[in-house]
């Protein structure tokens, strides 16, 4: 430990701490543009100058390591002076135009202006005008506003892992710029709108749309990927107008995805704010509450409970999933799933479906095996943090499945199932980096676990985890990294086939031939709905996605940000969501529905608040009474041996903008996917979100 | 006088040959072996002992900085880096050098790195040298082929690889950290300091820069002595030092002269005096283009050296003394050296990127005339804002000789605005 003093007090701090870190803890404010703790030090903005003991200059306390003894002083004239030196030189090539500046109200420069600067402006010159760049269709930017602290190049360079911005040119001339204007590609870029200090660089989506005091904030966790980062959406009225980023060291960090970030006018577009009865003409008419919920009584009465099924979706939180799964037990329907990409989790042991090294267990491991997964287009802030991972060096990665474009170095050891056997056998090379390593982790991803084989390959996986060190009494390198946010929820849940009953696969091909007359979806539209035959179709849901299409009957639901409820992420945190806004029209919050339903089918379910469902839940799933927390999923076996089929792995993702109702329902996204999804790869987008 | 035997630099005119055979015969690569033999420690306290400071401007004691070079390799390898980017304004001795007496400065580069424990010398010419890298490359050639550089140089069993670096024509590529970046193969913006190369150098590895003259006079300190160094000039301002004549004075030079000679003395005896008379004399800029001028009542006695120019409030810097007659327009001569720093500025820190071009505006503008009485102390706070305030020294730089032109003649940019309105 280190001391020193600092404004006179005496302080003692960490080794390598920075002077500026140490005079925050003193209680001391710096103001600071450049300097971001996630980044690297550049020391440029030059506006952290503090006074130092036998210094003859002030230095630049962001870049400067405390050291034994030291005396700074930050409250000074000279300080005061350097600070409205540098605060001076800002501003005199920075527009004044922060009354149509969409970072106004949440502006370093204008809050440290106002504490810091003088009260006037002594450059009588001409000011510098930029050009404004392409940085594609999520970013904007009004590059005379820049003041070249370069934390977007950092961003991009360090953690995003993609080196497309720089500073050309030099002197007054410096500008921030890609070499080629063709749209920042990555799928962070968004975070280097919250790291930009000033109006350089805001949301091209949500220009203009509202000032930052109007908006009414709340904190909740995002569901376009299972990784559950943790959110504020900020609402004003019914409507959403941005999302960002909550802190959480565990989880997220402060960065949030492009899709998390910019889908959200997807909530907007597309809505089902009213019941729907396919009409007798064959097309979808409205209706009241009353009349679709008859409609389904109508339909239900007589129809054995084998031959009904359900189907929950994707962006399910864990309310909705209990009321479904006790509604099907009262009828008696054992057909019932959450799994509607078909992938082979085996519920039956939950180690085997979690991301148990954590995504903070990333930090400490020492070698990644990629299994049948692209974490960059799956879970964008899991590759972010390997990329940190890497970074910090001694990192061995290997990848197994189809080609990425990962933003690290990595070795592709193969293509499919055929590798992995041999690396379980331990005849592959990869096998000595696998035995030397003290802390492997491997990441399971969808490509590999949603084919017929699934349940092969799981096993085979965890064979690899059984033979190396990926178990010990501190560490759990088995990885599954789920895609979907509700995927946890319901295995935690157990939407899964009861006895003799059948899983998607198995519903919707008794759909077709006819023994399943009754569809429940609740949210689900990554299925083939071209398959379903003759079979009723009630949807539940919010958006008139593929599902909606061919309901006979649509029940409007709440999307995640008009709903409270508890999802649980790929690493089984149970995370609370909170409502930001009212669900439109007609649409309710979705166990309501299913609770009001079942009071008309007689069946009615025991709980009539919200409280007494989450006591349910936490009777089927007790973790679900510690949200936050972790708790470790002790092994046990998973998965089914057997022979595995030679074809490679393919891509979970095909379009990383396009994954859910929401996102498809996306302006913002369809841009995106216009602009960084090459065409192939387009094609292959659809419905059935393959 | 300096006597013709003791300069050092005996070819820095070209009248002889450049090649190795010349230098053989100045007194080059003469048994280097046995100045090697003498071990890395002898060789730091010899020039420790001879008071050599750093020739590139700052001044900084040599053979301190060559001590601060781990002495037991980590693991890492350590370089030295010479600065050959001699781009401030008014200075040329580096490329005399290079072109005429480029093995003085190879064989320094060897010593140089055997007293640091160097694997290697990276030489990073100015890219405007064209002519001067290629008369240094034959030169390294030449050294190579006789088995004085490379493996087993001089046959002393060390090995010592010399790499000559063109760099691309930036003023900041000058400033170690930064000429470190660009070695890299990165855009030329200085780096913070601490860690300093000495530490954490070119490929984070332990690096000294130095100036050409420093390393090149090394070899000859060893063999004359420190002692005989140190004879020159006054107690820490000690040895020779090549000074550049450039400006009003009747015959341009550079001259290899003893440290703490009188400027009025190294004017009139080597420059053939100021055009038009001493008396003809307006201001000097004694150092290069980044230190203050001083008026001629400050010339007529100022010794040149370290000390004797900082008590003036100047700077040896380079030792290039840019001598300006009453027929110059001062405000107009500070000005384009302002729009040089503003030109040549990397554009990293704020007060060096936004405060150039604002002293530069100001300073146009006075000028001409268009600008109010107020406007000089405005100039002269910016200057001040700016000074201090930055990661390198070009802050500095950009700042302290219009902070020399405001010192000496305020009256001169007062008279200038009031004749302007008049005459509006």
């Amino acid at each position: 430990m280190i001391t020193l003093t600092i404004d006179g007090a005496e302080i003692t701090v960490e080794p390598g701490t920075t002077v500026l870190q140490a005079c925050q803890i003193a209680g001391a404010e710096i103001p600071h543009f450049c300097f971001h703790e996630r980044l690297s030090i550049t020391g440029s903005c030059r506006m952290c100058l503090v006074e130092m003991e036998k210094s003859p200059k002030p230095i630049a306390s962001c870049a400067m390591p405390v050291g034994e003894g030291m005396v700074i002083r930050t409250d000074t004239e000279s300080v005061k002076h350097a600070r409205q030196g540098v605060m001076e030189f800002l501003l005199i090539n920075h527009p004044l135009d922060c009354p149509i500046c969409d970072q106004g109200g949440e502006c370093d420069l204008q809050d440290q202006a106002m504490a810091y600067g003088r009260g006037l402006s002594r450059y009588g010159e001409n000011k510098r005008a930029v050009e404004e760049k392409d940085f594609g269709p999520l970013i904007k930017t009004v590059m005379t506003r820049c003041i070249h602290c370069t934390r977007c190049v950092r961003f991009m360079d360090e953690v995003a892992g993609v080196a497309q911005l720089g500073g050309l040119w030099r002197g007054e001339e410096l500008e921030i710029a890609t070499v080629i204007e063709s749209g920042l590609d990555s799928e962070l870029s968004g975070n280097i709108i919250d790291l930009c200090p000033v109006g350089a660089l805001t949301s091209k989506p949500y220009a203009f749309a509202a000032r930052s005091w109007e908006l009414v904030k709340t904190e909740t966790v995002d569901v376009m990927d299972a990784v559950g980062g943790n959110i504020r959406v900020d609402t004003r009225g019914p409507q959403v107008m941005r999302i960002l980023p909550r802190l959480n060291e565990a989880v997220n960090q402060e960065w949030l995805a492009d899709k998390s970030r910019f889908a959200c006018d997807g909530l907007r577009r597309q809505r089902l704010d009213r019941p729907y009865l396919r009409g007798s003409s064959g097309s979808l008419e409205p209706a009241t509450w009353d009349q679709a919920f008859a409609a389904v009584r109508d339909r239900l009465s007589g129809v054995d409970g084998s031959r009904i099924g359900a189907i929950a979706g994707d962006l399910c939180e864990a309310e909705s999933m209990t009321a479904l799964k006790d509604l099907m037990t009262a009828l008696r329907c054992p057909n019932l799933d959450c799994r509607q990409d078909g992938a082979k989790l085996d519920p039956s042991a939950r180690v085997g479906y979690l991301f148990n090294s954590t995504i903070a267990g990333i930090d400490i491991a020492d070698l990644c095996l990629l299994i049948g997964t692209d974490p960059r287009h799956e879970a964008p802030i899991v590759n972010a943090r390997l990329r940190q991972r890497w970074l910090a060096g001694g990192f061995t990665i290997g990848t197994v499945g189809p080609e990425t474009r990962l933003t690290y170095p990595s070795s592709r050891l193969g293509a499919g199932p055929r590798t992995l056997q041999e690396i379980a056998e331990g005849k592959h090379e990869f096998c000595a980096a696998l035995a030397a390593a003290e802390r492997p982790m491997l990441i399971l991803g969808m490509g590999a676990l949603r084919r017929d084989d699934g349940a092969a390959v799981l096993a085979a996986a965890r064979a690899i985890a059984e033979r190396y060190t990926f178990l010990s009494d501190d560490w759990n390198g088995f990885n599954v990294l789920q895609a979907a946010a509700a995927r946890v929820g319901g295995l935690d849940l157990g939407l899964v086939p009861g006895t003799g009953g059948l899983d998607t696969t198995g519903m919707i091909d008794a759909a077709e031939s006819g023994a399943l007359e009754v569809l429940y979806l609740l949210g689900a539209d990554e299925i083939d709905t071209s398959r379903f035959g003759a079979a009723f179709v009630v949807y539940q849901g919010h958006h008139g996605d593929a599902g909606a299409q061919r309901a006979d009957v649509v029940l409007p639901g709440a999307a995640y940000t008009e709903k409270p409820g508890h999802y649980v992420n790929t690493e089984g945190r149970v995370q609370r969501a909170r409502r930001a806004a009212d669900p439109p029209g007609d649409a309710r919050e979705d166990w309501t529905i299913l609770r009001a339903l079942s009071e008309v089918l007689g069946r009615t379910l025991p709980y009539d608040d919200v409280g007494a469902l989450r006591a349910r839940m936490i009777e089927i799933a007790p973790h679900f009474a510690a949200p936050d927390d972790l708790t470790p999923a002790p092994w046990a076996p998973f998965g089914t041996t057997g022979a595995m089929d030679p074809a490679p792995f393919a891509a979970a993702i095909a379009n990383y903008y396009m994954t859910d109702p929401i996102s498809r329902a996306s302006e913002t996204m369809a841009e995106c996917t216009r602009v960084f999804v090459p065409d192939d790869a387009m094609a292959a987008t659809g419905g059935d979100g393959s | 006088m300096l006597t013709d035997s003791d300069r050092i630099f005996t070819n820095l005119y070209g009248t002889g040959d450049a090649g190795l055979a010349g230098a053989r015969a100045r007194g080059d690569w003469d048994d280097t072996k046995a100045l090697l033999v003498r071990g890395r420690d002898a060789i730091v306290a010899e020039i420790k002992d001879s008071g050599l400071r750093g020739r590139g401007g700052a001044g900084f004691p040599t053979g301190l900085k060559w001590s601060f070079m781990p002495k037991e390799p980590d693991g890492r390898p350590a370089y030295l880096v010479v600065n050959a980017d001699e781009s401030e304004p008014g200075t040329c001795k580096d490329r005399d050098i290079l072109r005429h007496d480029p093995h003085k400065l190879i064989e320094g580069a060897l010593v140089a790195g055997f007293a640091m424990g160097a694997v290697a010398t990276y030489i990073y010419v100015r890219g405007e040298f064209f002519n001067e890298a290629q008369a240094l490359q034959r030169a390294v050639d030449e050294a190579y082929d006789a088995g004085l550089i490379g493996k087993n140089a001089c046959g002393s069993g060390y090995d010592h690889d010399v790499y000559v670096h063109r760099g691309a024509g930036a003023y900041i590529c000058g400033e170690e950290t930064a000429l470190i970046e660009s070695l890299e193969g990165n855009k030329g913006q200085p780096r913070l300091k601490p860690p300093f190369p000495a530490n954490v150098g070119v490929w984070g590895c332990p690096t000294t820069v130095n100036n050409v003259e420093t390393i090149a006079v090394a070899p000859t300190i060893l063999r004359r002595g420190a002692s005989w160094f140190s004879s020159f000039g006054r107690p820490n301002n000690t040895g020779t030092k090549v000074f550049c004549i450039s400006g009003h004075v009747e015959k341009p030079c550079n001259v290899e002269e003893s440290m703490s000679i009188p400027l009025k003395e190294l004017i009139e005896t080597h420059a053939g005096g100021v055009r038009g008379g001493w008396d003809n004399l307006l201001a000097i800029i004694p150092g290069g283009s980044s230190v203050p001028m001083i008026p001629k009542s400050d010339c007529d006695k100022v010794l040149m050296d370290f000390d004797a120019l900082r008590d003036v409030k100047s700077g040896l810097g380079t030792a290039a003394v840019i001598v300006m007659d009453k027929s110059t327009d001062l405000i107009a001569a500070i000005a384009r050296l302002a729009h040089f720093y503003k030109h040549e500025s990397c554009g990293q820190c704020t007060p060096c990127r936004e405060g150039t071009g604002w002293m530069l505006r100001i300073l146009e503008r006075i000028g001409s005339g268009r600008a109010g009485i107020g406007e000089i102390d405005l100039l002269e706070q910016v200057s001040r804002q700016v000074e201090g305030h930055t990661i390198c020294a070009l802050g500095d730089a950009a700042a302290w000789p219009i902070q020399g032109l405001i010192r000496h003649f305020r009256p001169e940019l007062e008279r200038r605005i009031l004749d302007h309105h008049k005459a509006a």
